[in-house]
């Protein structure tokens, strides 16, 4: 049996367009290094006790009390252990990671609940971009964008974007024919049946995609520190390999505060929202 | 002319339709289609005209294409061929935009499931239509308002679908489809999904509200009683072909085959007899000016106990019994004015119902006096009439 030459195949692909396709590159890390600068500027702005208040004020009005004194508790556990600026980069790569993602897999999940090649054509890269390790697409978004919080962010959104497409299109073909033949025999045109019909009642499939995103987000931006992602991921990196266990312990717990209130806040819709 | 005219429609289900077509123009049948090109012919050849003003019922079990054709009425479902004209107009010849028009404005679909937005509250379902119209919002909640006050949902403008009865749903589906004050209503098994008492008040009010609108309906239904009770014609379908067009007096008394026959059969036929149907001549009645000495006679001739009396033009202006007919005779009376009964004479219209007449044919001895909507009698109804009627249906029933 012969040697398939796939991997050569594929260095030979990354270093193609690494060479000629700089400029893109270039394009894309500015576009996304100004993203995360503009959020992380925006959320060091003020300091950590406003935003405290802020994000358990919203959790109070979306997901109720409890979640609420959850929220600020828990973020004044972050500050108690001196990780606030560590929690506000990570918070600020999620964000950046989940807004690109649900840009590009939103229309992408409406256009493959529409189109059915479009579908059949995106599964397989689908179920490629969830499975693939993800260490394995580290190496080549640094060899594109160098190392920092760039390519972070870019593994960060394949591995992400998956479940807000895959949650679109379920949500739109979910809604029962009757209500689209409803639409239809009203005169709707079709951007009245996206937005008055389909994108109301698959909102809250959506939102459990959008959920599903956020939280993939998180998890791979502690691997993404591997790359120079920097915030916590870094705290627990740094820990990990210099066994200090506390230093990692630490981190590794300011995550999962974040992990849950990012869970509850975007959960809370779904729930009791009518 | 008639406000649509369907002409050979046919929808076929499958890989290549034109070419089912094709074989069914050579003759080949349903069947033959389905094995050999794998094709379903869901409508075959339904020729049909509504007039304006008419509540038209397609009736047929399910699989009959009765579903296929209302949608392809305001081409949800795309015909494979034939025409729909809708006031000289063919839709099938109509583009995109022309008919999105057509659906905003000449027909609305009442559903089956009522097909309302959970996500919004009843008065903003009702807006739909007119909001993908552009209508104005102010206008279009007036208007909503309205078409909801029609229906008898007032006050439940702001409530969710999900807090309503099946029942009310429809109603806000009705009230969805009168607000854009359609010229053809397209109802699809509207009532199929509601429970039976539910059902039928829905019929009546249906019956009520249209005869104030006079919309032309196009009515799906699987339920014949419903099809007799609210359509002026009813087209009954089989396996995608049309078996009868006809009155629901002519679809009963003149099934087409046996297969409307069998149907016709479970209809309860007592629901449709009415006060018209089952009357008979009086044998004699008397005239208020007449005298007691006449009248006396009239009852010793005919052997009867009791006499209609009526006025001028034959209105009904009540009995008289032979005892004070004797009586009055003693006392020389010159009319009989004086020993008129107007109470003790039941009344009825000529479309009573029969089951509404038994009660009072059965408990009184004065025969049941036929009138139509100005008093004048046009007949009566005994308590042997009645009986006979329904003891045929009886007899039609075991047959």
């Amino acid at each position: 049996m012969p040697r398939i030459m796939i991997g050569k195949l594929f260095e030979g692909v990354v270093d193609y367009l690494r060479v000629s396709w700089k400029v893109v590159f270039l394009g894309i890390r500015d576009f996304i290094e100004t993203i995360i600068d503009f959020i992380e500027y925006g959320l060091s702005y003020f300091p950590f006790w406003v935003l405290a208040i802020v994000i358990a004020l919203i959790a109070y009005k979306r997901a109720g009390k409890g979640i609420a004194a959850f929220s600020l508790i828990g973020i004044l556990f972050i500050e108690s252990m001196d990780l606030w600026s560590e929690a506000v980069s990570t918070l600020s790569l999620i964000i950046t990671a989940t807004i690109i993602a649900l840009l590009i897999g939103i229309p992408v999940g409406i256009l493959s609940a529409k189109f059915e090649l479009l579908n059949k054509i995106l599964r397989p890269i689908l179920d490629l971009m969830q499975t693939m390790p993800a260490f394995v697409y580290l190496i080549p978004s640094v060899l594109f964008f160098r190392i920092g919080p760039v390519p972070a962010v870019f593994s960060t959104i394949i591995f992400a974007m998956p479940p807000a497409i895959r949650l679109t299109d379920l949500g739109i073909r979910q809604v029962p024919t009757e209500l689209i033949e409803a639409g239809e025999s009203f005169g709707s045109l079709w951007y009245q049946m996206l937005f008055k019909i389909q994108l109301p009642l698959a909102m809250p499939t959506i939102m459990a995609g959008i959920n599903q995103c956020i939280m993939l987000a998180l998890s791979m931006v502690v691997i993404a520190s591997m790359i120079g992602a920097g915030g916590l991921g870094s705290m627990v990196l740094t820990g990990v390999s210099s066994l200090k266990v506390g230093m990692a312990f630490e981190g590794g717990l300011a995550v999962v505060v974040i992990a849950i209130i990012l869970d509850r806040l975007t959960q809370g819709k779904s729930g009791n929202n009518k | 002319m008639s406000k649509l005219v369907i002409n050979n429609l046919f929808k076929v289900f499958g890989a290549n339709p034109k070419l089912a077509i094709k074989l069914i123009r050579e003759g080949k049948s349903k069947g033959r289609i389905l094995k050999e090109a794998g094709m379903t012919v869901a409508v075959n050849d339904v020729s049909f005209e509504v007039e304006e003003g008419e509540t038209f019922v397609i009736m047929g079990l399910s699989g009959s294409g009765k579903s296929t054709i209302i949608r392809c009425l305001n081409r949800l479902i795309e015909p494979t061929a034939g025409s729909i004209v809708l006031d000289g107009e063919d839709l099938l010849k109509m583009n995109r935009k022309q008919l999105v028009e057509t659906r905003r404005t000449a027909m609305s679909m009442v559903f089956q499931n009522f097909a309302l937005l959970p996500n919004r509250t009843v008065l903003s379902n009702t807006e739909y239509g007119l909001e993908v119209q552009g209508v104005k919002s102010l206008e279009r909640k007036e208007l909503a308002k309205e078409a909801l006050k029609l229906v008898g949902l007032e006050g439940y403008e702001d409530s969710y679908p999900d807090q309503l009865s099946g029942g009310m749903k429809q109603r806000v589906g009705l009230a969805r489809a009168l607000a854009n004050d359609p010229e053809i209503l397209l109802m699809d098994e509207a009532f199929s999904a509601l429970d039976p008492l539910i059902r039928r008040d829905m019929q009546d009010e249906l019956v009520d509200l249209q005869e104030k609108m006079k919309k032309t309906i196009i009515f799906i239904t699987h339920d014949l009683d419903e099809a007799l009770k609210i359509g002026d014609r009813i087209m009954l379908m089989k396996d995608g072909e049309v078996i009868q067009i006809g009155k629901p007096e002519e679809i009963l008394s003149n099934p087409a085959d046996e297969y409307v026959e069998r149907f016709v059969q479970g209809v309860n036929r007592s629901d449709l007899l009415t006060a018209k149907d089952i009357m008979v001549k009086p044998w004699t009645t008397v005239t208020e000016n007449q005298g007691p000495r006449f009248a006396l006679a009239e009852c010793r001739k005919y052997g009867l106990e009791s006499l209609l009396v009526t006025g001028s033009g034959r209105v009904v202006a009540g009995m008289v019994t032979i005892d004070d007919i004797k009586k009055a005779v003693a006392e020389g009376q010159p009319s009989l004015q004086q020993i008129i009964r107007a109470e003790d004479v039941n009344r009825v219209s000529l479309d009573t119902n029969i089951n509404d007449i038994i009660e009072p044919a059965l408990e009184s001895s004065v025969p049941v006096a036929v009138t139509d909507s100005d008093g004048r009698l046009k007949g009566v109804i005994i308590k042997s009439n009645v009986l006979r009627a329904l003891m045929q249906e009886r007899s039609d029933d075991n047959a």
